[in-house]
């Protein structure tokens, strides 16, 4: 299979506070890889580590010319901006120097429909912008997808048809995906690896493997059986 | 040389031009008070200018230059601490700037001054205004999507540091158009208002763009019909009635 990705002995520390230490894995094309862990663990630092923004030490191999497409868990943009899907999705592909069939393509693949490409997007709703963000990231045929907890602020409606559209992205189009999420439901579904983390590796491997009760108790603690009610609160 | 007003009304309506586009892209950014503030610096450097009898112009333009590398470096430090930072500085400069100008000037310095400019004069203004229009057309798409997101405007190769550069450039350097006929004090105003108007009355990016020039240059020509004929002072009376615009674009609910 071919190799997209490895990564060791990753470490990040903000000034003197190491917030991810001695990271290690690998992701192969096809491979899903679900990161989880309590809140505070590093996982959002990871995904920055390993899309370049951040400072690191240790080593993160990308395969040579890879595409990869980034959907951050929450964009400060004012929702007052006068700006649409379309204008985004323009911006992106005179950047990339994308042609404009491309977006049609990037269009089709997340059913996008043309009053949701016109309607600004402070008023689309929490599942709409999620697409609108995965739209965006289509462009540029990424073979890799970083998600970070693409559901956490929207409803259950909305979480499904977004999961939907990104288990046909795998199906149809093969990107891998790389996806930090608080739901292990999710992570049962739809990744064939996970990797715990609280700062430091806990647990890695296919999720029915990895996820051992003593791996969640480590992760999370006692607060594991409250797990499910926190995670409600957290919508 | 050929000393003309009518260079001047010319200039007053490519800055208006400059003003709506460039004052467009500070509302997206969310910078529209700290774009006010750099226009403040430049009063300390055309009172430095004047008391060492350089051309005053220049005085500012030199102020508004290192206003806009002090921003560009705060903006880099994302904190709390920065936005007061900038309050602070900013305002500290206009203090600075009305200590050191001569009183003389003081009032010239702030709010503007309608004169005659000489073709040299006019064409050196013409030139900055086609470069920051020239800038802001090339560079649009990584404003929007950097506007949007940084991160993601990164991750697509944008890099960020040096558009927020060039872009507090173009900022200062649409200040610098409109220091002669607005002043240090009011040309921010112009590049402020206009869009906030537009973003009252619409969603679309095109629109939005183009009703904020046309809102500046409707406030500049009314400025100039106006402060005629009653004999006004040409700065106040636009930011006035641009004013005036917004707060009858207030009346209008959004759809």
């Amino acid at each position: 299979m071919e190799h997209l990705l490895s990564v060791s002995n990753l470490s990040v520390s903000f000034d003197d506070e190491t917030v991810l230490e001695d990271i290690n894995f690998e992701l192969k094309a096809g491979e899903n890889l679900a990161i989880v862990g309590p809140n505070g663990a590093g996982k959002t630092v990871l995904l920055k580590a390993l899309l370049g923004m951040l400072r690191y030490k240790g080593e993160i191999d990308w395969a040579p010319n890879i595409r990869v497409g980034y959907i951050p868990q929450k964009i400060d943009a004012e929702k007052h901006l006068p700006l649409n899907l379309r204008n985004l999705l323009e911006a992106k592909a005179q950047i990339l120097k994308e042609p404009a069939l491309a977006i049609q393509h990037v269009i089709k693949a997340a059913e996008i429909s043309k009053s949701f490409l016109e309607t600004p997007i402070g008023h689309l709703s929490g599942g709409q912008f999620q697409r609108a963000l995965i739209a965006l990231a289509l462009l540029g045929q990424p073979q890799v997808l970083i998600l970070d907890e693409p559901t956490a602020s929207i409803d259950e409606r909305g979480e499904e048809q977004v999961y939907n559209l990104l288990h046909r992205l795998q199906d149809e189009y093969g990107v891998s995906l790389i996806l930090v999420s608080h739901d292990l439901s999710v992570v049962y579904q739809y990744a064939t690896h996970v990797l715990c983390i609280n700062r430091t590796k806990v647990c890695l491997g296919p999720p029915h493997e990895a996820l051992t009760p003593e791996t969640l108790e480590k992760l999370y603690g006692a607060r594991q059986k409250f797990f499910h009610t926190l995670h409600q609160h957290d919508k | 040389m050929i000393n003309s007003e009518l260079f001047s009304i010319l200039l007053a309506f490519v800055s208006a031009i400059t003003a709506g586009l460039i004052g467009s892209f500070a509302l997206m950014k969310r910078m529209t008070l700290a774009g006010d503030a750099v226009s403040h610096i430049a009063l300390p450097g055309i009172g430095i200018a004047l008391l060492m009898h350089l051309n005053p112009l220049l005085g500012g333009a030199t102020a508004l230059l290192i206003g806009t590398l002090l921003i560009w470096n705060l903006e880099q430090k994302t904190n709390l601490a920065t936005e007061t930072a900038v309050g602070v500085i900013f305002s500290a400069s206009l203090a600075i700037g009305a200590l050191v100008t001569p009183s003389a000037e003081l009032e010239e310095a702030l709010f503007g001054n309608f004169q005659a400019l000489s073709l040299h004069n006019f064409l050196i203004h013409l030139l900055l205004a086609v470069v920051i229009i020239g800038f802001l057309i090339r560079y649009r798409h990584q404003l929007i999507l950097a506007l949007f997101s940084p991160d993601l405007a990164r991750t697509a190769g944008v890099r960020i540091k040096w558009l927020n550069l060039f872009y507090l450039l173009a900022f200062s350097g649409t200040v610098i158009l409109g220091l002669q006929f607005l002043g240090a004090l009011l040309m921010g105003s112009l590049i402020i208002i206009p869009a906030a108007v537009s973003r009252q009355l619409t969603h679309q990016l095109k629109s939005f763009l183009t009703m904020s020039v046309l809102v500046s240059i409707v406030s500049v020509g009314l400025g100039f019909i106006t402060s005629s004929y009653y004999g006004w002072q040409l700065g106040p009376t636009v930011v006035t009635i641009a004013a005036a615009i917004f707060v009858l674009s207030l009346l209008k609910k959004k759809k």
